[in-house]
């Protein structure tokens, strides 16, 4: 078999197993939380009795291996449980909603990564002068600034003084794509400026520890112009540091963006997930925690597959 | 006479240099060097390393590496003085009318690439070929330079051919833009010697069809002489004499290059056997982990108190994977190893103090083997303290004995590591190694990165601390001037196997095996035309039978 199927076979298996034990982790930590879902149901003043009756009608008696295996078995069936408050299926509502962040997620990845990398050429390209300074201040300067501050700073003066965006980033079904767009700039331009620095900074670093090589001193005795020298010569060798940065920033978009899409009221997982919380309503913080387990996982398992993919040595064996 | 080619005037070139607890400041390291090169002549450049040799190469192309920078001087290419004009002109001059071939063809072959994007790069950008004349070029080249599938082989990646094949490729990515001039650093210092002779064969024809003119920047006298119409000896950025190469060779003028012609001069007779080795080497076969076939297969061979085993041998041939089972890095899969009498435990955690104490090593890179913050006096009285709880005022006086022994004395105690030269350092190695008294000591390559002067200066001393204190040597090494210099007996090494073994003068002397006659006969001879004699001899050969 090729080195390469054995090498990604190997990752994806050990994905899996990666996201199994997340699983058994979020369900253990809300496990071990005081207080339960009949409790959250009930409130505080509930009696006793109460309690146990609905505990033995919800089946929270029961042993919490036991819980855990058929909730763990719903969900390779789809079956993601019932919320507690509204009793609506949490699959359906997290589709939903899970749509709308990785439409957030996607625009401010679309102008993020390329504009991150190009970003890192450039500062490479005028090492040490002013548009590499002037580059690194900014960026970093943006990434030093929580975002939720960001978030209202922009608020503040682009949707209140300027009138430009409205502060609501609200989306729903009727609107054309154009209009979602135009809803959801406001927060795809914190998220850009909050997963750009990092990847900037990890492309200039990568490219920079290549250019002291060998072989770009051969490209640079060809005659190529800087330009050409880093986008031919080391570009390609720095895929890899790259790609892994750059889905580490991609999933916290997915997992991170709780905090702007709170900000901007936009109906995405995070205010869901946060909702939730203040609700207690654990199936939906298990089936949340096991989304974004799912997403993260997932694309660091990509990024591993690429820099695999990304290695001359291993795509062409001797 | 026509203009030359390659016109260099009073070229001086700087750096900035950063030693350690003082500011950076800039320095000369070249002072003024004059030549001309005509079309189609190839100019040696030969000196130590810290000559300018590769700096003065470079500065053909107006390039410098790192923090060097030309500050003063002409060169003139094509009747253009090339530090004189624009930035835009310097960017067509390289890899156009000027290529270079570098020392690692392995570290400058970008590992993203197949091979012949990279070769037909320069012709395609300076030269406007088209690819498919370029690709064909490239072809010609590749046959012309005797790789294998010449068709197919730039469809490869780097990783995927031999060394010496890639320095091939080198030479055609050099060749492909038809320049003008080729600048040759140190194209075949990386390779093995059976190696060597085959690229240096190859890069000669290359140049005599061509017509190309070359620089070829070498620290080896012996190699230069064969490729060159010019040589020019370099010493510290001087130039110490220039001339022909028939001159160079069997008439210099300059004590230097005298020295560096005759270097080698180390007379050692050979001393017999006695009854009882410090050293058996019993059956030993040995393998890596994980791979599936054994690196060494049943070697045997015997060291003899206060006498030098040179174990000799090409890359891969196994001679260091032999120090890691002796030291029990890698315990031997079969075999066992008899040292003063007793057995060695086949892995290090069994072995006693008493073992490690009386078995030493020395390394090829003395630079990363000692710890770069501490004082020589420390790395010296490391191992005074570890076997011989030495403290204090005994300590210091015992360290300034063995500082004495190496030659460097008493006001080398408080130096560090970046303070000292090569040699010094490598100095600084043997005597931490004497420090512990051990029986014997094993030399892995201590000489291969030193120039040639510096290493006779080293194996000289190895001699004389051997009659001192009659320690033995296992003496690993690649390179058959150094066998000659200072063995007892030798190991001839080749695929995991002992190819020939004996006293020095039964190893060294007819008939010998077909490896080692071809071991021996691929080291570069310091006469015109021993290339050609000896490529011309094997082709006799083959044709016979």
């Amino acid at each position: 078999m090729h080195p390469i199927i054995k090498l990604v076979a190997q990752r994806l298996a050990l994905g899996l197993l990666l996201l199994l034990g997340a699983s058994a982790l979020i369900f253990g930590l809300t496990e071990a939380l005081p207080g339960d879902a009949a409790q959250a149901v009930l409130g505080q003043s509930a009696t006793p009795e109460a309690l146990a009756n609905l505990r033995e009608e919800m089946g929270l008696n029961r042993p919490a291996l036991t819980r855990y295996f058929e909730w763990l078995g719903g969900i390779l069936q789809g079956d993601l449980g019932q919320s507690l408050t509204n009793k609506l299926d949490i699959a359906e509502s997290i589709g939903n909603r899970l749509g709308n962040t990785l439409f957030l997620a996607c625009a401010a990845a679309v102008v993020s990564v390329p504009l991150a990398i190009f970003l890192g050429l450039l500062a490479v390209r005028f090492r040490n002068r002013w548009p590499d300074k002037l580059i690194s201040a900014i960026t970093l300067t943006s990434v030093s600034i929580p975002e939720f501050l960001i978030g209202y700073v922009v608020i503040y003066f682009v949707s209140v003084k300027l009138g430009w965006f409205s502060s609501l980033a609200m989306v729903n079904d009727s609107m054309s794509f154009g209009q979602k767009l135009y809803a959801i700039a406001l927060p795809a331009f914190v998220l850009t400026l909050v997963v750009l620095a990092q990847m900037m900074r990890m492309t200039r670093a990568a490219i920079l520890n290549l250019m002291q090589s060998a072989y770009i001193e051969t490209a640079e005795l060809k005659g190529l112009s800087t330009f050409q020298v880093i986008a031919r010569h080391a570009f390609p060798n720095a895929i890899s540091p790259i790609v892994n940065v750059v889905m580490l920033n991609l999933a916290y978009l997915v997992v991170g963006v709780v905090v702007v899409e709170v900000v901007f009221v936009y109906p995405g997982m995070g205010q869901y997930l946060v909702d939730s919380v203040t609700k207690r309503d654990v199936p939906v913080v298990l089936a949340c925690g096991v989304v974004f387990a799912a997403v993260y996982i997932g694309l660091n398992m990509v990024a591993d597959i690429v820099s695999i993919l990304a290695n001359p040595r291993l795509r062409h064996p001797k | 006479m026509s203009e030359p080619l390659l016109k260099v005037r009073d070229l001086k070139i700087g750096a900035t240099v950063y030693p350690p607890g003082e500011k950076p400041h800039d320095i000369e390291i070249v002072h003024g060097v004059d030549f001309d090169l005509e079309r189609g002549k190839v100019l040696g450049l030969i000196g130590e390393s810290g000559a300018g040799k590769s700096t003065i190469g470079l500065a053909s192309m107006a390039y410098g590496r790192g923090g060097v920078k030309i500050t003063g001087g002409e060169v003139w290419v094509n009747g253009r003085d090339i530090l004189k004009t624009s930035h835009g002109d310097i960017r067509k001059l390289r890899g156009g009318e000027v290529t270079y071939v570098s020392q690692s063809a392995a570290a400058s072959f970008n590992p993203a690439k197949k091979i012949m994007d990279q070769v037909v790069e320069a012709a395609v950008e300076q030269r406007k070929f088209s690819r498919k004349v370029a690709e064909g070029r490239a072809r010609e080249l590749f046959a012309k330079l005797g790789l294998p599938d010449p068709d197919n082989i730039g469809d490869r990646y780097p990783h995927q051919v031999s060394g010496g094949q890639l320095q091939r490729c080198m030479t055609a990515l050099a060749l492909c833009p038809e320049p003008d001039l080729v600048v040759f650093d140190e194209p075949t210092t990386a390779l093995d010697v059976t190696t060597q002779i085959d690229v240096l064969m190859a890069i000669k024809e290359a140049i005599a069809d061509t017509g190309v003119a070359a620089l070829y920047i070498t620290h080896d006298l012996a190699v230069v002489a064969q490729v060159s119409d010019d040589i020019m000896v370099l010493k510290m950025g001087n130039t110490v004499e220039y001339g022909h190469t028939d001159q160079i060779i069997n008439n210099p003028q300059e004590d230097y290059t005298k020295a560096l012609v005759s270097v080698r001069s180390i007379e050692h007779e050979e001393k017999q056997p006695t009854p009882d080795p410090v050293l058996q080497v019993d059956g030993i076969t040995a393998r890596y982990k994980g791979l599936n076939f054994d690196v060494l297969h049943n070697v045997n061979v015997e060291l003899h108190p206060g006498q030098t085993l040179a174990v000799v041998g090409e890359s891969g041939s196994g001679k260091s994977t032999l120090a890691r089972v002796i030291t029990g890095l890698l315990p031997p899969r079969d075999g066992e190893i008899t040292f003063a009498g007793r057995k060695l435990s086949p892995d290090l955690k069994g072995r006693t103090r008493e073992d490690l104490r009386e078995l030493q090593m020395i390394y090829q890179m003395a630079d990363v083997a000692m710890n770069p913050r501490q004082t020589v006096g420390t790395i010296i009285g490391r191992p005074l303290e570890f076997y011989f709880n030495m403290r204090g005022a005994e300590k210091r006086k015992r360290v300034i004995e063995l500082l004495d022994e190496i030659e460097l004395g008493e006001k080398f105690i408080d130096r560090y590591p970046a303070e000292l030269s090569g040699g010094q350092k490598q100095r600084v190695c043997i005597a931490r190694s004497l420090a512990a008294k051990p029986k014997m000591i094993i030399c892995d390559e201590v000489t291969s990165a030193l120039d040639p002067l510096v290493a006779d200066g080293i194996l000289k001393l190895l001699l004389d601390l051997q009659k001192i204190e009659n320690v033995a040597y296992l003496f690993i090494t690649h390179d058959l001037a150094t066998v000659r210099a200072i063995s007892d007996s030798i190991a001839v090494m080749y695929q995991g196997r002992v190819a020939r073994y004996g006293s020095k003068s039964q190893v060294l002397s007819p008939p010998f095996d077909d490896y080692t006659d071809l071991l021996l006969s691929s080291v570069p001879e310091m006469h015109l035309g021993w290339l050609e004699e000896v490529v011309a001899h094997r082709k006799m050969e083959s044709a016979g039978n």
